[in-house]
């Protein structure tokens, strides 16, 4: 066991002076590992933190929300429903939500108008995520108009704006008061844009869920884990695409590698023929080039992830931001929140460094069958 | 499908792995055909000098098969979420037909692999290449299984389709909650302990003596394979429930999760670790006679059941203090 | 000691180039003694020597080393053997340019596990004894010819072999450095050492050193032996 372990030393010992000696050749090969794993780390990073930020997001909102279907489509529903939903045993609170989209010509963009419990927002006030103030280089203070669906413009002061903990919600976010909601969108006074349900014990809710659906059949119910489910699938979802679009890129990686692993110059050809001829045999030219990809794939495998996390968590994922957030014409300027994880590192691990050894593993075995007494002729 | 990251990383490492093993199993074949050490031929010093390649390759591989076992299950852990009512990857795992078949076959493997790098180790101790062919034999069995596996694994992905929302109904997927097979759960828990205890006796002891004395080496190798099956059992009818301090709960998957202490990869890297050194005694066996390694051959068995017995006194002693540890109190039930 | 029975090398074999360099040698090499293989280029000096050395098979016969057959042996065991039987002393010096006159002489022990700090031990000692330790820690590209020739022998003693083997050692050397060159081996002959040397230099084979030549041309033995 002791000579196992010194035999490695040594060889170890030779290897890093190689890698020191060969420098360009080493350091090419680095830099576009490091560059693969960046990529894939930054990928796999940010989409982990965007489902992270969901799920933290999800865990104050309503177990169940009611909306009304009519052909199909999502449409006002009866503000009488309430009491009879209330009537279900299990439900602890139900409470009426007022919100929609309002389209601002001005700057292209959707914001989000929604009714809520502030004692800042009264009538003729409003509070704005940081996203509208932005991009309306508004303040609070200063107005901004809107026109109702009368064709009236009103006018509505900014009270305030809010950071939210997740930029990513808040940022297009206008809180409205229940008056000026109705006046804009012209909503019903005894109708409500849907239900927002609490229960007492989370275990019952698919049985509550099942009879609201048969008291009132022309409803749908969203269950708060199938939103949270569906938000995890399509950040997965998207972040695999990337990935598998970026398996183009590991591809030409792999070919690079296994060129660079093929490619030995005459000087590294001699000296493995020396070794040879010294006593090396074909196994521990295998093992030096063992230890040769292993210090090859850890560094750059640490630089790269180093360099995704400071790309995804410093500077907001810049390189990729517009794929995954969709199409909109604002994006929140939020930072994101760190996290890391073991799955995370061991996926990377698997999509990097296992392609590189196996792509290594038959040049390095190529150069190791040189002969030993290649060096006497 | 689901495009997990984890998910693709499996996939496309099982596909490498599947390349790698079949680019290999044609040389497996030519070697069994015409591997002859006496002759000096071309032909013979290039097959000496491929088995370099071949050892390499299919030791990446079979690595990567041990690894793999652990990955699958992980991510059916990590996936869990997918899918209503799933607490875990047993869950996961029974969201299609080919779950749970993948999951044995990974074990199997798991198991053949480990013994084959072990022939391997001592094919290459001799100074005659002793054990080439049925190396090579033993391999080219285990080629159809891996591929088998990547197959089973494959469609268990590609079938996959998470519970979410879509845009009309809404519909409330809870109603399609699952029970996972509790049968086996319900082996009452003192009979399971008593032959869990006695068995693991039998090998560590059986183990102890074959490597101090060299005798029972079938014995121990026999008692190894019953104690890890047994092991199996007892994870899933007291081990289980104690870990959990919940006498319901006998999921074997969730004590690899974080709330645990990830205690369950403790567990089954020790007893599969010790069931594979177990089982090469055994297959070693038959290879005494061989004048090349009939030196170092009786010594490394003893070394190996001595590794055995190790890992599974260690098994047992995680296991045996997490139960004294658990607030539990499973009998009188 | 070491036995040769119809050997035969051929290179190439089956193709329009195959060439064979050695044709039916049957050979004894006496433990101790000073054996020298003279001949022209092409003669299969230096196959033969590869041969004897462990560092290739026979094409055909056999050969034995202190009684033990190795030539049907696979790579990993004649490795083993020739690592610690053979030590070697090329014509081109072949040490790796950019690691230090020690290391060269070091790498010999590296696969055998031995720890490193031991290694380096030995061979510094063998470098005073060679009277070139202040040149241990310079690159090997700086030595001069007779310093890196005493680097090589280091080298081949690395792991105390019982034979040496030098391939036309005098090849790079001046009349002066040749001399010295031969009188290192007288030395090591003392030591117990078994030489054997492939040359076609005066200066070696009639050398007093050498106790036995064997004349080659052609792949085969030249008359009868000395």
């Amino acid at each position: 066991m002791r000579t196992w372990i010194e035999r490695h030393r040594n060889i170890l010992d030779f290897t890093l002076s190689s890698i020191v000696r060969r420098k360009r050749k080493n350091a090419a090969l680095v830099s576009v590992y490091t560059l693969i794993v960046f990529l894939l780390a930054s990928v796999l990073l940010f989409t982990y933190a965007l489902r992270e930020e969901a799920s933290i997001l999800l865990k104050e909102a309503p177990e169940m929300i009611v909306q009304r279907l009519v052909a199909g489509r999502h449409d006002l529903i009866p503000v009488t429903y309430i009491e009879r939903i209330r009537a279900i045993r299990g439900v602890s609170s139900i409470k009426e939500r007022l919100w929609g989209y309002y389209y601002d010509p001005i700057v292209g963009a959707n914001y989000t108008l929604m009714v809520a419990e502030d004692p800042d927002v009264i009538p003729g006030g409003i509070a704005v995520g940081e996203g509208v103030s932005r991009i309306r280089l508004a303040s609070p203070g200063d107005t901004l108009e809107f026109r109702t669906y009368q064709g009236v413009t009103i006018e509505l002061e900014i009270k305030k704006t809010f950071s939210s903990e997740s930029g990513l919600v808040s940022s297009d976010l206008v809180l409205i008061s229940d008056h000026d909601f109705r006046k804009v969108f012209g909503t019903p006074q005894d109708y409500a844009t849907d239900l927002a349900v609490r229960v007492r014990n989370p275990k019952e809710l698919p049985t509550i869920a099942l009879k609201v659906a048969e008291i009132l059949p022309d409803t749908r119910q969203i269950l708060r884990e199938e939103i949270l489910r569906t938000y995890d699938a399509i950040f997965s979802w998207r972040g695999g695409i990337l990935l598998a679009i970026l398996f183009g890129a590991v591809l030409a990686f792999i070919i690079f590698a296994w060129d660079k692993a093929s490619g030995l110059s005459m000087e590294e050809k001699k000296e493995i023929g020396i070794l040879k001829a010294i006593g090396w045999e074909t196994s521990d030219i295998i093992r030096m080039k063992f230890w040769e990809g292993l210090v090859v794939s850890l560094s750059s495998f640490l630089m790269g992830i180093l360099l995704a996390y400071l790309h995804v968590f410093f500077t907001s994922f810049m390189l990729f931001e517009p794929v995954l957030k969709g199409w909109a014409t604002m994006y929140p300027a939020f930072k994101i929140t760190p996290f890391i994880e073991g799955a995370q590192v061991a996926s990377l691990f698997f999509l990097t460094v296992v392609p590189y050894t196996v792509a290594t593993i038959i040049p390095s075995w190529r150069a190791a069958i040189v002969d030993p007494d290649s060096v006497m002729r | 499908m689901i495009f997990h990251p984890t998910v693709m990383a499996l996939f496309a490492g099982s596909i490498l792995v599947s390349f790698m093993i079949l680019y290999s199993a044609s040389y497996a074949f030519l070697i069994l055909r015409k591997w002859d050490l006496q002759s000096g031929s071309e032909l013979q010093l290039n097959l000496e000098r491929k088995t370099y390649l071949i050892s390499t390759l299919i030791g990446y591989a079979f690595a990567f098969e041990l690894l793999s076992f652990f990955l699958y299950v992980f991510t059916a852990d990590q996936i869990h979420t997918f899918f209503v009512g799933a607490m875990c990857a047993a869950g996961s795992l029974y969201a299609n037909d080919y779950g749970y078949p993948t999951l044995i076959l990974k074990l199997v493997n798991f198991l053949l692999a480990g013994i084959w790098l072990v022939l391997n180790y001592v094919d290459n101790r001799g100074y005659d290449y002793p054990l080439v062919k049925t190396k090579c034999l033993f391999f080219l069995l285990l080629v159809p299984l891996i591929l088998l596996e990547t197959f089973l694994q494959g469609n268990y992905f590609l079938r996959l389709n998470p519970n979410i929302i879509t845009s009309c109904c809404g519909t409330l997927f809870s109603t399609e909650t699952f029970v996972l097979p509790s049968a086996i759960g319900f082996f009452p828990s003192i009979p399971a302990k008593a032959a869990f205890y006695v068995t693991l006796l039998l090998t560590v002891g059986s183990g102890s003596f074959y490597s101090l004395k060299g005798k029972g080496g079938y014995l121990f190798s026999a008692a190894s394979a019953l104690a890890f099956a047994v092991s199996v059992l007892a994870i899933f009818s007291f081990i289980s429930p104690y870990i959990y301090e919940l006498p319901t709960h006998h999921c074997p998957f969730c004590i690899l999760q974080k709330e645990y202490g990830y205690i369950g990869y403790l567990i089954y890297v020790t007893l599969l670790g010790g069931a594979i050194a177990g089982l090469s005694v055994g297959v070693l066996m038959p290879f005494r006679k061989i004048k090349s390694l009939s030196e170092i051959l009786p010594l490394f068995q003893r070394r190996l059941a001595m590794a055995s017995s190790t890992l599974f006194l260690v098994f047992t002693a995680i296991v045996t203090v997490r139960i004294l540890l658990s607030d539990l109190i499973l009998e009188g039930y | 000691m070491i036995e040769l029975r119809d050997i035969r090398k051929v290179f190439n074999s089956g193709k329009p180039n195959e060439f064979a360099a050695v044709q039916g040698i049957s050979l004894s090499i006496e433990a101790g003694k000073a054996t020298v293989l003279n001949g022209p280029s092409g003669s299969g000096k230096t196959t033969l020597l590869s041969l004897i050395g462990c560092m290739a098979r026979p094409t055909a016969g056999r050969i034995r080393l202190f009684e033990r057959e190795i030539t049907s042996l696979p790579e990993r065991f004649l490795t083993e053997i020739r690592r610690q039987t053979f030590g070697f002393i090329f014509q081109q010096f072949n040490l790796i340019k950019g690691i230090t006159a020690l290391e060269n002489a070091m790498l010999p022990a590296y696969p055998l596990g031995e720890k490193f700090s031991s290694i380096k031990k030995r061979g510094l000692h063998l470098f005073e004894l060679f009277n070139i330790a202040s040149k241990a820690y310079s690159k090997a590209e700086w030595l001069s010819g007779g310093e890196a020739q005493r680097v090589t022998i280091v080298r081949a003693l690395m792991n105390n072999p019982s034979v040496i083997i030098a391939d036309e050692p005098t090849a790079h050397l001046d009349t002066k450095l040749s001399l010295e060159f031969m009188d290192i081996l007288g030395k090591l002959k003392e030591d117990g050492k078994t030489l054997l040397l492939a040359s076609h230099d005066p200066l070696v084979y009639e050398s007093g050193v050498v106790d036995r030549v064997v004349n080659l041309r052609d792949g085969r033995i030249e008359g009868a032996e000395e």
